[in-house]
């Protein structure tokens, strides 16, 4: 509990945190109400009429198969998003935190790829797995007796490349959080493990993983909200959410259906079906981060 | 001895290994930036840089406006980053040294916009800038990011580390609470605020969604969606050579930003981590 530090002063903390309010409410807040309400709306096709609809566009989206193999699509992506990009950078993150030489400088040629964007990132990708001329399909086609990698026309490949670049861009992130987390492992519990005859990589699950728990689940939320909906860019630029709908995640297809195709009640509920699965990730996120974090200082 | 250094030599050796892989896409993609358009399309693909770059690069720059979108980035991200960060240190100055009504409500709302990103309100956030006549303007490119719970967190954290003898001397002294804030504390903050400029810095030079939904001119266009008009209307045959001059660009300023804070910000993050 935070004291009062300069008793008699009733209206300065008001004033203090009205702008981050007003900004919330305004910006956040209430356009969230509003989507909520909007979610239970039809307009006409002109837009000059709205009907209420009750949980019509709910209904709809739910015995959509297309909804359905978006749902499975992002939940695919995300996936591989969060296990592969989180284990290769806890792997990273433990070499790099060794005792050696020029550890400042490794620390910098890994981490860069944070400052990308993923638009940036989806650019580069696509230039790498460009049909004819990238160099990927062209080591590819050398190593696999001409094997033709064309993403533009197989979806799961689309998918599959569309992930890897996503991954790529997040590696530098997650290395930060997770060495930032392995340097407060205190040294003297390890230290005891392998005066005890622990091997390092037992000393590794037994001690500085459980001790990363906080770390770990702050990064597996980052993660899922990077994965659903940061990564927008990245999909615009590489594949604008084909071929066919292969990889048509989440929130693109909300961007088609409200920005593209105009149909606002549609989107706002698939606003608010997003809002629940983060809200459910939210509240474990913030559950484990409080119980673990205890015993883990 | 002999097998420590070995694990040593390995660990180096795995390293540099590492940092080169994950360096080659943007390696390949500064080669590309240095070529003529036929170089790019040679085959096999050509590895060694070219002479081109800054033909390239001007031709980026006059086909897609760059030069414009640049300085829109470049304002959106200080101006944004600046604000969050004036803004979140006033919000944890009240949160850690006032008591006052509605604080145990005021505060765990601020934490529940995490759960609001643009996607849950996209249409209505729209809608209103539009009802604003802020469409193609600076104010819908920043004003819904100028909340920052990130922030807020932060300083928040760091605040509650200060010890209560400081602010009570000033209190004795006769300081003002906001001359305190002001000479006190925002100046024994500065790792954090470093930190927090080069996340907030970057978060909103890789805005691209709501760039791309509320600007629709050549002028209020951002970098990110330079990046969109460079590749669109090529889908045969794109000139790799002029987009990646474009995205070797647009990769810059956020990249000098990580590089040159480097220290704080690994400090800050080691900070907030810790607790």
């Amino acid at each position: 509990m935070q004291e009062d530090r300069f008793p008699g002063h009733r209206y300065l903390p008001y004033i203090l945190i009205l702008p981050s309010v007003a900004i919330i409410v305004i910006f956040l807040v209430v356009p969230f109400v509003q989507s909520v309400h909007q979610s239970f709306f039809t307009s006409t096709a002109f837009g000059t009429r709205t009907i209420f609809v009750g949980l019509r566009n709910y209904m709809r989206l739910f015995s959509s198969p297309d909804y359905h193999r978006s749902i499975v699509t992002t939940l695919v992506f995300s996936a591989f998003v969060i296990l592969i990009g989180l284990s290769m950078s806890l792997a990273i993150a433990h070499l790099l935190n060794q005792r050696i030489r020029g550890r400042g400088f490794y620390q910098i040629a890994l981490i860069w790829t944070y400052a990308l964007s993923p638009a940036v990132a989806g650019t580069i990708w696509a230039l790498m797995f460009a049909p004819a001329t990238g160099i990927v399909p062209y080591i590819v086609a050398k190593l696999f007796g001409g094997y033709v990698l064309n993403w533009m026309t197989n979806g799961k490949l689309a998918l599959l490349i569309v992930a890897a670049a996503a991954t790529w861009k997040m590696l530098g992130y997650n290395i930060v959080f997770f060495l930032a987390g392995l340097q407060n492992v205190p040294g003297e519990l390890l230290e005891a493990a392998r005066v005890d005859g622990a091997s390092g990589w037992l000393a590794f699950w037994r001690i500085t993983f459980p001790m990363l728990s906080p770390t770990t689940t702050f990064l597996l939320f980052v993660n899922m909200l990077y994965s659903f909906f940061q990564v927008f860019g990245l999909i615009d630029i590489m594949t604008r959410g084909g071929p066919g709908d292969a990889t048509n995640i989440l929130v693109y297809k909300l961007y088609r259906d409200g920005f593209l195709y105009l149909n606002s009640g549609s989107a706002s509920a698939q606003s608010f079906i997003i809002f629940i699965v983060i809200s459910i990730a939210a509240v474990i996120q913030l559950r484990v981060a409080t119980r673990k974090a205890v015993y883990a200082r | 001895m002999v097998t420590r250094n070995r694990t040593r030599i390995l660990i180096h050796f795995a390293l540099i290994a590492l940092a080169l892989v994950i360096a080659f896409p943007v390696i390949y993609a500064l080669i590309t930036s240095t070529l003529t358009f036929q170089q790019a399309y040679s085959y096999p693909p050509r590895l060694i840089p070219g002479n081109q770059l800054w033909n390239n690069i001007v031709n980026a720059w006059q086909r897609v406006n760059f030069g414009r979108l640049f300085i829109n980035s470049t304002i959106i991200s200080v101006v944004v980053a600046f604000v969050k960060i004036v803004l979140a240190l006033l919000a944890a100055f009240a949160y850690t040294h006032f008591r006052f009504r509605g604080r145990s409500i005021l505060f765990p709302m601020t934490m529940v916009t995490q759960m609001l990103p643009l996607p849950v309100r996209i249409l209505p956030t729209y809608q209103l800038m539009a009802s604003f006549h802020w469409i193609n303007s600076y104010y819908a490119l920043m004003f819904p990011y100028f909340a920052s719970t990130t922030g807020i967190l932060l300083f928040r954290q760091f605040f509650m580390t200060v010890p209560r003898d400081l602010s009570d001397a000033a209190r004795v002294d006769g300081t003002s609470p906001m001359r305190y804030f002001l000479q006190i504390l925002v100046p024994i903050s500065k790792t954090n605020i470093a930190a927090l400029f080069v996340i907030e810095f970057i978060f909103m030079w890789s805005q691209y969604l709501w760039p791309l939904i509320v600007t629709n001119t050549a002028n209020m266009r951002v970098v990110q969606i330079g990046l969109k008009m460079l590749l669109a209307g090529e889908q045969n045959a794109p000139q790799w050579n002029v987009i990646m001059a474009g995205t070797v660009i647009a990769m810059l300023p956020p990249l000098v930003i990580l590089i040159l804070f480097r220290k704080s910000f690994a400090e800050g993050i080691a900070m907030h981590s810790g607790k």
